[in-house]
């Protein structure tokens, strides 16, 4: 294990709410507001681990271990992400099934912790996260597939290395290069852009500042939650943005690992500029109606399979 | 077969989805339309051999009358009739959506069986022009409004005349206009037979026009 | 091989015993089942050794019936089966005492005992037997004690008519079995599967109409959709345990079966697994979908038995391909996948239907939207359910992924380069998997958290109190073993090397060879469960440190102001269910009946929802209908007078005579 893996992963600890502070200060220059500050996540975060805890008396110690093993999983999904050209921590064949699993894992147990709740509200959330998330994994895994199949490799860490050394061997002709990946690239980045938005509850699938409409899925699910529970709920959650989008921008964005100061400065760009995307899109775009969202996240499963047929031919 | 290939078949497949991932008319008209102009591009830059006089003509009317005259005549007439969507498909969006990944496999795999001699440069082309033929057929099958229809309709034309113009290459120049001929009066009637159907009944579902029958 | 006679014997004959023992006490359930545990303890000692030295072991005698032989034999493969039957059997059989201990007094034990105990050495006698007859008979022999255990509460109208929906599918399935087998012994003397070997060689155009007989008549007992409309039914009906013998073991012969069958029919062409990936998607995501719309808790189970059946499948067939193709690597991948997955789903099946049980008996009623908040009251079966739960799910860290793992790893090995029907094939299982998977994991989102969480929603729920120590231990011994099962995953995938190759007739040392890089990627993945489960206790830890000293109040659930929230506001499993049920509203077909409020002071409104199987209403009924009608006339031949009935027997006779004379 080298160093720059460790670095990528302090990275991704220290940097993923940044994310959320690059997202929200978009959509306020887009809405003409001064708005929060960019550290706003942090500061959340502080306060909310300084803060004591209110429970439910329905409540069971699953709603109490959820969030933690929500964190807990994220965190290992984390040691399995690459980031730009830097492998991942922890690298081996088949491990893009046990990073969509271990999301799964997370998702499981929050869905449970709103469950025990009783309230009718975090039913419904959580009805609709996994209804989300049952369409979303086929789109995730085909997409994976695809590049896999490309690659000839079946961990993440080898996948975005074999494209970025295929992107770095056409050297200066790398318009050649996206000639010939270009779609397959684009398509997958497609899907997997629209998995990023609807496993981190962006618009247009969630609206994540509308707590208390009807409409919301992953902040419902939470509303019970305080104080550190809270704070790791929170976390998790720009954790997550930060190994999904790992995904979207190393497909997006094949770099041979070079440099020791420059891939992760580039990788970190990446990470900024897809929040930054991700900001315009919430500016821009309205929240899809629900029964639409199935609709949405079926063409990111329909774009994985298109890829996929332009690779195995 | 260059690069490029792979970038056509990517849009017209994408089209082909969007066609039957859609409720809004307009977005199926537009997505047929640039399907259209598509296929003419494809006519001229897929071929293996030199592109002929007659072969641009032929592909320069057809992406012309489908990427241009019919949409607007398609519009025009959704627009006349006032309807914006397509409600309550026989077979809902996703499902349709679904339905069309395994036909694009089942084209994949019908091309994969075909014999060398039909399929010489072993491309994408001939399963994609398959799945054309299929997914027309399929939105002809699965669609209520008349409009919609006669965009499947257009779109099975799409996949025929790709499926013409790669493989049999030499369909001759005065045939193709002729099809196109057909088609394009085909669709003129529809336009007007759909405008005097809403006229009539107040609505375009030809589902219900079996109660005419005595 | 002896010791497996013997535990036949101890079965049988404490299943004898405990059905002379008269009525009001506890002994019947206690020796019946010491007699299980003991048997299949003696059985499974045997079954390990030929896993672990990959020796096989045989019997042969000589058995005065036309056709037949007493040719039993234990390889791999059988060995293998035989560990999953012991293990399941052995632990739902204690679960049965305190379970049973219910109706005693109300109902004759004995029987229960004796037909549980025949249940499990029928199922022995199945994966050992190596002569067709002896077989069908073990079969048969499975199938009617299944139907005694299943009509265990016949007073009941819904179970008499699913035992019978039980035994007509049953005998059906066996009907082709019969064919099958009188077609591979080629007319020849008998029917030792010695014979059966030769067949793919001698006569290979039979091969593809023997296979679609094996997976009709198998299909039937494995519940493939749509033969597995006899499914849903019986298993809800059976005594919990049983269930999960049915369930987690006896649906499993049918794979066994199949297997075994493909093995005489020589190298397999490639529509054969081709044919498999497409039914084992089609089970596994009907089978979960049905599920999803299920309002009863075993019958939700039963159904996640078809669909996890259709993830064997899919694993057989990646399986197959990777053997038609000639890769090595694929094959043994797909057949380690499904096999463990057949292990796997014993397991977690059976510890779910114990749990389920256990809510049955506690609560009366396995209505999922009567129930709730479980969680407090049974802790025990709460846990161990939660464990099943997430092991179904196929979540890592527990056994369930372990499987899902090898079917996916060949899966996508099965992507590069090996011609556009496989690959097609390889690409629709892992997007089956992936879609199977989400969907379980909100069927068991729901009927965990439904049941288990929230308030209780009925009297019955509320007063309902943890189950007894013998139910406690079956459970707990299930979910160690799940827990266990996962985290040894690469052990696992080693042990089971034997099976595979005696299942995919590859070498044991090539078979050990191919899975070699799998055994790697599973350390690795035991590597990542171990830092998650390093991660989540230190993030405990530090939760704990943080709340210390802090103020940590109790108060009512916060439902978004409104004040007072009670237990019929949650949201129910239909609810919970509806976007999904929904979405998938094309295969489903529910029927809602709505009453809707309308006026200006409404009264009262209700919605209730049915999810009726579509196969059994839409195929099966009206083909039995049919079928009823066309015997009708028949009837017309029977009336009663015994005159005419030895007239029948005298005209065939003579019939026959002249037949044979001319």
């Amino acid at each position: 294990m080298a160093i720059e893996q460790f670095v990528s992963v302090a990275l991704a600890l220290v940097l993923s709410p940044l994310l959320l502070g690059v997202i929200n200060r978009v959509k306020a220059i887009f809405a003409g507001r001064t708005g929060q500050p960019l550290l706003q996540a942090y500061y959340d975060l502080a306060k909310l681990l300084r803060k004591g805890a209110v429970y439910s008396r329905t409540t069971t110690w699953v709603f109490r271990a959820g969030p933690t093993i929500g964190l807990g999983s994220t965190l290992a999904a984390l040691m399995l992400v690459p980031m730009g050209g830097t492998p991942a921590l922890v690298s081996f064949s088949g491990d893009l099934v046990l990073f969509a699993y271990l999301l799964g894992l997370a998702r499981f147990f929050t869905v449970s912790a709103a469950l025990d709740t009783g309230s009718a509200f975090e039913g419904m959330g959580a009805s609709r996260e996994v209804q989300f998330a049952a369409v979303a994994e086929p789109a995730l895994l085909l997409g994976l597939a695809a590049l896999a199949a490309r690659t000839h490799s079946l961990s993440l860490s080898g996948i975005f290395a074999g494209s970025a050394s295929s992107a770095a061997a056409h050297g200066p002709a790398i318009f050649q290069w996206w000639l010939q990946m270009g779609p397959i690239v684009l398509l997958v980045g497609g899907a997997f852009f629209i998995v990023f938005l609807a496993e981190n509850a962006r618009i247009p699938v969630d609206d994540p500042n509308t707590h208390l409409e009807l409409t919301m899925i992953h902040e419902v699910m939470v509303l019970d939650h305080s104080g550190p529970d809270l704070a790791f709920i929170q976390y998790g959650a720009a954790l997550k943005h930060w190994v999904i989008g790992a995904l979207v921008v190393g497909s997006l964005l094949p770099v041979h690992p070079a440099h020791p100061v420059w891939t992760p400065v580039v990788a970190v760009a990446g990470m900024l500029a897809l929040a930054v995307v991700v900001g315009v899109v919430e500016s821009v775009m309205a929240r899809l109606r629900l029964l639409s969202v199935p609709h949405l996240l079926m063409g990111a499963l329909a774009l994985s399979v298109v890829a996929l047929v332009l690779v195995i031919y | 077969m260059n690069a490029w290939t792979d970038v056509i078949v990517v849009l017209v497949a994408l089209t082909n989805l969007g066609l039957l991932g859609s409720s809004r008319l307009s977005v199926c008209i537009r997505v047929v339309a640039v399907q259209g102009i598509f296929f003419g591009l494809a006519a001229v830059l897929l071929r293996a051999e030199p592109i002929t006089v007659d072969l641009a003509v032929v592909a320069a009317a057809s992406a012309i009358v489908k990427g241009i005259v019919f949409p607007v005549l398609l519009l025009r007439t959704a627009r006349n009739v006032n309807i914006r969507r397509e409600v309550e498909p026989f077979v809902g969006f996703s499902t349709s959506l679904f339905v069309g990944l395994v036909l694009l496999a089942f084209a994949l795999w019908i091309g994969a069986q075909m014999p060398v001699e039909a399929n010489p440069t072993g491309s994408l082309v001939i399963p994609l022009a398959l799945f054309t033929v299929m997914v027309g057929l399929f939105t002809i099958a699965s669609r209520r409004k008349a409009v919609t229809q006669v965009l499947g309709y257009l779109t099975m034309e799409n996949g025929i005349f790709a499926f013409g113009v790669t493989v049999v290459g030499g369909i001759p120049v005065l045939v193709e206009l002729g099809v196109l001929m057909d088609v394009f009066v085909a669709v003129f009637v529809m336009c007007i037979a759909t405008w005097h159907i809403s006229r009539e009944f107040d609505h375009v579902d030809v589902d219900q026009l079996d109660a005419l029958k005595g | 091989m002896l010791l497996c006679l013997v535990a036949v014997g101890i079965l049988v004959s404490s299943g004898l015993v405990a059905l002379a023992v008269p009525g009001k006490s506890r002994a019947a359930l206690v020796i019946g089942a010491a007699g299980a545990v003991v048997g299949c303890v003696l059985a499974a000692i045997p079954a390990v050794g030929v896993l672990a030295t990959g020796e096989t072991l045989s019997l042969n005698c000589a058995w005065n019936m036309p056709l037949g032989s007493f040719h039993i034999a234990l390889d791999g493969l059988s060995a293998f089966f035989l560990i999953v039957i012991a293990l399941v059997s052995a632990v739902a059989a204690i679960y049965g005492v305190g379970y049973l201990d219910a109706w005693r007094g109300k109902k004759a034990l004995g029987p229960a005992c004796l037909f549980y105990n025949l249940l499990v050495a029928s199922m022995m006698f199945v994966v050992l037997a190596r002569n067709g007859v002896l077989f069908l008979v073990a079969w048969e022999v499975m199938s009617l004690a299944s139907f005694f255990l299943v009509t265990f509460e016949s007073e009941k109208p819904g179970v008499r008519e699913a035992g019978w929906t039980y035994l007509v599918a049953t005998h059906l399935g066996t009907a082709f079995l019969l064919v099958l087998f009188v077609m591979l012994g080629q007319g020849s003397a008998s029917l030792d599967f010695d014979v059966f070997a030769t067949f793919g060689a001698s006569a290979p155009h039979l091969a593809s109409l023997a296979f679609i007989l094996a997976v009709i008549g198998f299909g039937t007992k494995a519940g493939f959709i749509p033969l597995h409309v006899w499914l849903p039914e019986a298993h809800p009906a059976a005594p919990s345990h049983v269930s999960a013998v049915m369930s987690g073991v006896m649906i499993k012969t049918g794979i066994y079966g199949l297997i075994r069958v493909i093995l005489f029919l020589g190298p397999p062409p490639m529509w054969w697994g081709v044919a498999l990936v497409g039914i084992g998607i089609t089970s596994g995501v009907l089978g979960v979908l049905f599920a999803l719309a299920q309002h009863d808790l075993k019958r939700l189970l039963a159904y996640h038995s078809v669909e996890n059946i259709g993830i064997i499948t899919l694993g057989l067939g990646v399986g197959m391909i990777g053997l038609s193709r000639g890769v090595p690597a694929i094959a043994a991948l797909g057949f380690a996948g499904a096999l463990l997955h057949v292990l796997n789903h014993a397991v977690f099946k059976g510890l779910l239907f114990l749990g389920a049980g256990s809510v049955l008996h506690a609560t009366h009623t396995g209505e999922i939207d009567h129930l709730g908040g479980l969680l407090k009251r049974m802790p025990w079966t709460g846990v161990t359910f939660l464990v099943g739960c997430v092991a179904i799910v196929g979540l890592p860290p527990l056994n369930g992924f372990v499987s899902e793992f090898l079917i996916y790893f060949g899966a996508f090995k099965g992507v590069v380069g090996t011609g556009p029907l496989s690959v097609i094939s390889c690409l629709a299982t892992i997007g089956g998997l992936a879609l199977i998977g989400g969907l379980a994991a909100a069927c068991f989102a729901k009927a965990f958290g439904i049941v288990f969480l929230g308030e209780p929603r009925s009297e019955h729920a509320t007063q309902a109190r943890e189950c007894g120590g013998s139910m406690k231990f079956a459970m707990v011994t299930l979910a160690v073993a799940c827990v266990a099962f996962g985290l040894l995953g690469p052990m696992m995938v080693a042990g089971v090397a034997p099976a595979v190759a005696g299942a995919s007739s590859l070498a044991p040392a090539d078979a050990m060879r191919e899975l070699g890089p799998a055994v790697g990627c599973l350390a690795s993945v035991v590597l990542v469960a171990a830092v998650l489960i390093i991660m989540i206790g230190s993030l405990l830890l530090l939760r704990y440190a943080l709340l210390k000293g802090r103020t940590v109040t109790q108060s009512g659930t916060w439902d978004c102001g409104y004040a007072r929230p009670t237990a019929r506001m949650q949201y129910t499993a239909s609810s919970f269910a509806k976007p999904l049920t929904r979405m998938f509203r094309f295969f489903l077909r529910t029927q809602s009946a709505v009453n809707m409020p309308d006026e200006t002071f409404p009264k009262e409104a209700a919605v209730s929802t049915h999810t009726p199987d579509a196969f059994r209403r839409r195929v099966w009924q009206p083909v039995f209908q049919w079928v009823s009608k066309q015997l009708e006339q028949v009837r017309q031949i029977q009336h009663g007078r015994l005159q005419l009935y030895v007239l029948y027997i005298a005209v065939v006779l003579l019939i026959l005579l002249v037949w044979k004379m001319r």
